[in-house]
Parts: structure tokens; C-alpha cells; sequence
């Protein structure tokens, strides 16, 4: 093995790598100004949501309680709502989303609960309909209280104690840091993230490298020099590693900087806890040891990659190959987004997945050191076995000059 | 020297089967000679010189570079080897100084040395001008010189040109054609197809005649043209390749 001659062939394509507007574009451009655009334009759509949301009174209609004024002047006061006339219509004007929702009082509402009798009210919604919902949830929330009151009342005047209903209280207390909380949901997708840019990191300087150079008639002249296929494979595939964990670290870097970035612009117009959801909480040690963990996903990547796009004759085929690859690395990248899915010891053995699954643990602050041992130990298996076969197609000269 | 020894390369193909695309190829070149190997398109020229070149495995038969077996020993038969063909393209991205000199360093030329190859090459190709300037950006004859800067730079002892003019303008062409009669005054053996008959005569001193991968003739121009009755070589090669029953477009 000649690291001098593998040096020298990584030297030639680092080189060539940045010299390309597309491999710049991909590794350099799109982390560093595609990432802060979106953290940004993130940060306005929520803005906007919360404006939104505070301005909006939604439209409620109340059926009956011609015979209840007590409860309907009160349901008049209620700022969070705007009481509408009713009409027989109510369902299709919640339908047409005209209408947020409707409340139906029954006869005598007001003297049932004077009388101590039951009574049934209906709350009318267009389920699936987040602002129906809301609108529900409001009136839902004045009546749990009014209830509560009528509850106290009744007690009250039988001279029994508040405490008979409520023997023991139960509550619930937060352990974890307050910006650990305010940024979980971030830390969920940064592995996916990270997994992502490391593929499509990888992906236009293998396809360059490979099938780029059969098209452009250099593969050849590179195959009549000294240099063994073992060593040129080697050199080549050390170039793809290093664009695709670039693209996943400036990604990563670039997601940092322009989280606090958002964070700090939109500090007065959110609340603490909006503030928080777009502040990256991430630790370097956390941040370090998933680098560590994704190293062989990478590997993996820039090894499957060249062997794929080594079998095309162009770029165009190599394209069309390796487009499906995507597919089958997205769908267990985003299933630890699943809740639910909790690793276990056959998940620690499907790539990816189960990188993808340790590290939002480790985002969160929590190290299983087992199986991140099996994690890490599987993925350098698969890495080694994807490199091996890499390696073996650039002996393949059916596979080097296929026509 | 090199020698080509019943060489046999048969291709799978899908829908054709096996296919024998050289078929028992002999030959040698002697150092300071020029072979010329001469054929139509898809006569066997490309993969027999793949083969001498160690890109292509030979199914059957040997072949030697500068004495080394290039089965057994690829990679010295490659650093003894200069092989320029139209296929065999530059790094659009490198300049042409860069370009030679990974070459240079492929075939494990120390820095002091690789510079003073580099700087005496430039010099006689006369590529000073352009040597900063990116290969994507220079003009066919350039890009020549600088395919020629790449085979030259290690000094192999034998050169192998695959219709290395095919494409070019004329001026470049004979360019290309001096650089292979330099090779040959310089004690080099050079190994030359073609499908170009003036260029054949003008260049080798021996010819084989290649058709549906066989060798079917072989010798100097002038035994050529006796043994067929024939008075130039063009006459020659279409007598033996309609003798065996081929076609020539």
C-alpha cells in the first residue's frame, strides 16, 4: 500500500474538486447560504403563525339559551371569542370554515344548575381543523370552569371541603434544562440533517470521478500510468469522504450560527418558548462524538457511491442510478423521526436508522455506551465492506470500459 | 522492446455472446522501429494495444513491455510505457504545468527530476506559453503538446500511439507524425495504429495487417506489396482483407 501515491492522487482531485462550480456549490454554497435562509425565513413563518393566531378571534355560534341568561352573558364577555347570531345553517358554515365552531345549550340550562340537575352541552367542530379546534378548545375551557365554579358552589352550601374531590394533587416537574426542552425538536432533526448532507456531499464528486471521467475520455488516460487501480480508487474515494463530511459539518456549523442568529432577531416578537425552538441547543461534546458515529455512515456513502456511479457510462446514468439511493437512505433517516421508535438491539444493526436513532438520543443527553458501541462497531463493518467492494469494481474492466 | 504472443480477448456480450475480438496475435518491435498496425474500425487495433498497455486482460496468449510480462507485472510494463490515443483525454481543470506533472508523479519521479523534465519538455514542445493556463482552455494542438509533455515525462522505452491523429487538423496531425519519427530517432519503440496508409508509409518500418481480430499479414511495406502483386499499400491491405473474406468500406 502507497499512501505516497494515494496522497498524490486526493491531492490532484481536492484540487480539481475546488476548481468545479458544482462541487463548490453543493459542499460550500448550500450549507453556508441555503441553511441561514432557511433558518431565517423558519424564524419569520412563525412570527407571522403567533401574530396571526393572537389577532385571530374566532367566530362561535350558540344555539339556545334563550332561557339561560346568566350563562349567555357570560359566554358574551368572553374576549377569546366573537359570538355570531345563530342559524340553522351552523353546520355548513363550519364546514366552509365560515364558522369556527358552535355551542348548543339545552333548555333550561341556567335553572338545571340551579337545581342541581343534569345537563348535556354540545360543542359542534370540523375535527382536523386546527382553528376549529382552537375556537373549541376556548368555549371547552369556559365551561370547565363554569363547572368547577357550579362544583365549588354546590359544596360550598352542603358545607363539605373542596379537598373530598381532590384527596391528592399530582404534578408533574421538568428535569432537564430549560434549553434542553426548548431545543428536543431541533435535535431531532439535526441527525437526519447531518445524514442527508453527507450523502448528497458525497454524490456529485463520485458520479464526477467515475462516470464524469469515463465521458470525458480521462479515466483512460489515468489507467495507463503506474499508479494501481487499488491506489486511484483509494485516492479517489478519500476526496468524496472529505466533500461529504464537509457538507454535513458546515451544515451543521451554518445551522448553529444562524439558529442564535433567528433566535436574536425574533427575540421581541415570539414568545420565550417560540425563542427557543429555533435555538439550536447543542453541546460540542455531543456534537463530536455524532461526527464520530456518522464517520462510517460517511464512509459507507462515499464508497456505495463511487461504486454505483462507476458503472455508468455518463453522468446522466450515473444520475439515474444513484437518484434511487436517495429513497433508501431517506426512509430510515426520517423514521427515528417516528416517535415511538425507540432503538433496541435489532435496530442498532440497520444502517443508518440506527445512527440516525443514537444520535438524537445523544442530542437530548443521553449516552447508551452499548449501543454505541454495536452502532458504531456495525457501521465500520458495512463501511468496510461497501469500500471493499469499491475497491474490487475498479479491478472490473467490464465495469472500467463498458460500452 | 515489445512482443505480442498469440494474444486472445473475448468479450461477453449479451445478445452476441462471446466474442473474439483478437484472436491469436503475434508481433515484436524492436527498439528504434516503428510498427504500424493497420486495420478498419473494429479490426481488433483498440484492444490489442489496450491489452500491450495493461488496461484489458488478455483472455489468452502473453505479451511483454520493455521485458515485463504485463499479466504478472502491470505496473512496471505501465512505467516503461507511454500510450497516447484520442480517448485518452486531459484534466480540464488542471493547467497543463499541473497536469504533466501528476503524470510525473504517477510514475514516482522524484521532484528534482520531474522539474527538470518538465522544464526541457516545455521547452522543445514549445508549451511555456500556455503551461499556467487550465487544459479545458487550450486549443486541439495545445492539448496535443500536452498529451505529448504526458507520455514523455517518465522517458518510457516504449511508445504505444492508437490512431492518434484521428480528428485532428492537418497541421497538428503532422505534428503528431514528427513526434513519432522523433520517438523512433530517439531509440524508442514505437507501436503505431492507424487506419491512415500515408501516414503508414511515411512512419513504419514494418506493417501487420488486423482484420476481425486476426493478424493476417505482416512485414515491410515493400514485402507487403510483393507478396500481394500490388504496387501501394492501400491496394495491399484491401488484397488481404477481401482475401479473408472481409469487407472494406
Amino acid at each position: 500500500m502507497s499512501l505516497r501515491n494515494i496522497g498524490i492522487v486526493y491531492r490532484k482531485e481536492l484540487t480539481d474538486a475546488l476548481r468545479d462550480r458544482r462541487t463548490l456549490i453543493s459542499t460550500i454554497v448550500v450549507p453556508i447560504l441555503l441553511i441561514p435562509a432557511m433558518t431565517v425565513g423558519l424564524g419569520g413563518l412563525i412570527v407571522s403563525i403567533a401574530k396571526k393566531a393572537e389577532k385571530d378571534i374566532p367566530p362561535v355560534m350558540i344555539l339556545g339559551g334563550e332561557d339561560s341568561p346568566r350563562t349567555m352573558a357570560a359566554l358574551a364577555k368572553l374576549p377569546a371569542v366573537q359570538l355570531v347570531p345563530p342559524s340553522n345553517d351552523y353546520a355548513t358554515q363550519i364546514s366552509n370554515k365560515k364558522l369556527r365552531a358552535a355551542v348548543r345549550l339545552p333548555a333550561g340550562f341556567d335553572a338545571a344548575l340551579d337545581a342541581g340537575e343534569p345537563a348535556r352541552v354540545e360543542i359542534y367542530i370540523y375535527e382536523s381543523d386546527l382553528n376549529s379546534e382552537i375556537a373549541a378548545g376556548k368555549i371547552q375551557a369556559f365551561f370547565q370552569d363554569l363547572r368547577q365554579r357550579t362544583v365549588e358552589k354546590r359544596l360550598a352550601d352542603r358545607n363539605i371541603s373542596m379537598s373530598v374531590l381532590r384527596p391528592f394533587e399530582v404534578a408533574k416537574k421538568n428535569v432537564a434544562a430549560p434549553e434542553k426542552v426548548s431545543g428536543a425538536a431541533a435535535g431531532a432533526m439535526l441527525p437526519y440533517l447531518v445524514i442527508l448532507m453527507c450523502l448528497t456531499g458525497a454524490m456529485y464528486p463520485a458520479i464526477d470521478l467515475t462516470a464524469g471521467e469515463k465521458e470525458r475520455g480521462t479515466m483512460e488516460t489515468i489507467l495507463t500510468s503506474r499508479i494501481s487501480r487499488t491506489h486511484l480508487v483509494l485516492g479517489k474515494f478519500l476526496l468524496v469522504l472529505t466533500t461529504s463530511l464537509a457538507t454535513a459539518f458546515l451544515t451543521v456549523t451554518s445551522l448553529w450560527f444562524s439558529s442564535r442568529m433567528a433566535a436574536k432577531m425574533f427575540t421581541e416578537q415570539l414568545s420565550k418558548a417560540s425563542v427557543g425552538q429555533l435555538h439550536l441547543a447543542i453541546r460540542a461534546q455531543d456534537l463530536v462524538v455524532v461526527f464520530l458515529l456518522i464517520l462510517p455512515v460517511a464512509v459507507l456513502f462515499s464508497a456505495a457511491l463511487l461504486t454505483i456511479a462507476l458503472f455508468a457510462k455518463s453522468y446522466k446514468e450515473a444520475q439515474s442510478y444513484i437518484s434511487p439511493l436517495m429513497i433508501v437512505v431517506i426512509v430510515p433517516a426520517v423514521a427515528s423521526l417516528i416517535p415511538g421508535v425507540e432503538l433496541n438491539l435489532k435496530l442498532a444493526l440497520v444502517p443508518i436508522l440506527a445512527t440516525s436513532l443514537v444520535s438524537k438520543e445523544i442530542f437530548t443527553g443521553t449516552y447508551h455506551w452499548n449501543y454505541i458501541a454495536i452502532i458504531f462497531g456495525s457501521a465500520c463493518l458495512y463501511a468496510a465492506i461497501a469500500l471493499a467492494l469499491a475497491v474490487r469494481m475498479f479491478q472490473r474492466e467490464d465495469v472500467l470500459f463498458r460500452a | 522492446m515489445i512482443e505480442a504472443r498469440a494474444l486472445v480477448k473475448v468479450f461477453q456480450d449479451k445478445k452476441r455472446g462471446a466474442v473474439r475480438a483478437v484472436d491469436g496475435v503475434s508481433f515484436r518491435c524492436e527498439p528504434g522501429r516503428i510498427y504500424g498496425l493497420l486495420g478498419a474500425n473494429g479490426a481488433g487495433k483498440t484492444t490489442t494495444l489496450r491489452m500491450l498497455a495493461t488496461l484489458l486482460a488478455p483472455t489468452g496468449g502473453g505479451a511483454t513491455v520493455a521485458g515485463y510480462d504485463v499479466v504478472k507485472n502491470p505496473e512496471e510494463a505501465r512505467a516503461n510505457l507511454g500510450f497516447l490515443s484520442t480517448a485518452t483525454a486531459l484534466y480540464g481543470r488542471l493547467t497543463a504545468r499541473e497536469f504533466v506533472e501528476y503524470f510525473g508523479r504517477l510514475h514516482g519521479l522524484p521532484e528534482d527530476l520531474l522539474a527538470a523534465r518538465r522544464e526541457q519538455l516545455f521547452t522543445r514542445l514549445e508549451m511555456n506559453e500556455f503551461r499556467d493556463r487550465r487544459c479545458e482552455k487550450l486549443s486541439t494542438g495545445m492539448k496535443q503538446k500536452t498529451s505529448i509533455a504526458r507520455v514523455l515525462i517518465h522517458d518510457p522505452q516504449v511508445m504505444i500511439f492508437d490512431e492518434p491523429t484521428t480528428g485532428l487538423d492537418v497541421m497538428t496531425a503532422r505534428a503528431i507524425v514528427q513526434f513519432i519519427r522523433e520517438c523512433k530517432e530517439r531509440g524508442k519503440t514505437v507501436i503505431f495504429s492507424t487506419h491512415v496508409m500515408t501516414e503508414v508509409e511515411k512512419l513504419c518500418d514494418r506493417v501487420g495487417i488486423i482484420h476481425g481480430g486476426k493478424l493476417l499479414a505482416e512485414g515491410t511495406i515493400g514485402e507487403l506489396n510483393a507478396k500481394t502483386g500490388m504496387t501501394d499499400l492501400e491496394d495491399s491491405f484491401v488484397y488481404v482483407v477481401t482475401q479473408a473474406g472481409g469487407r472494406v468500406a
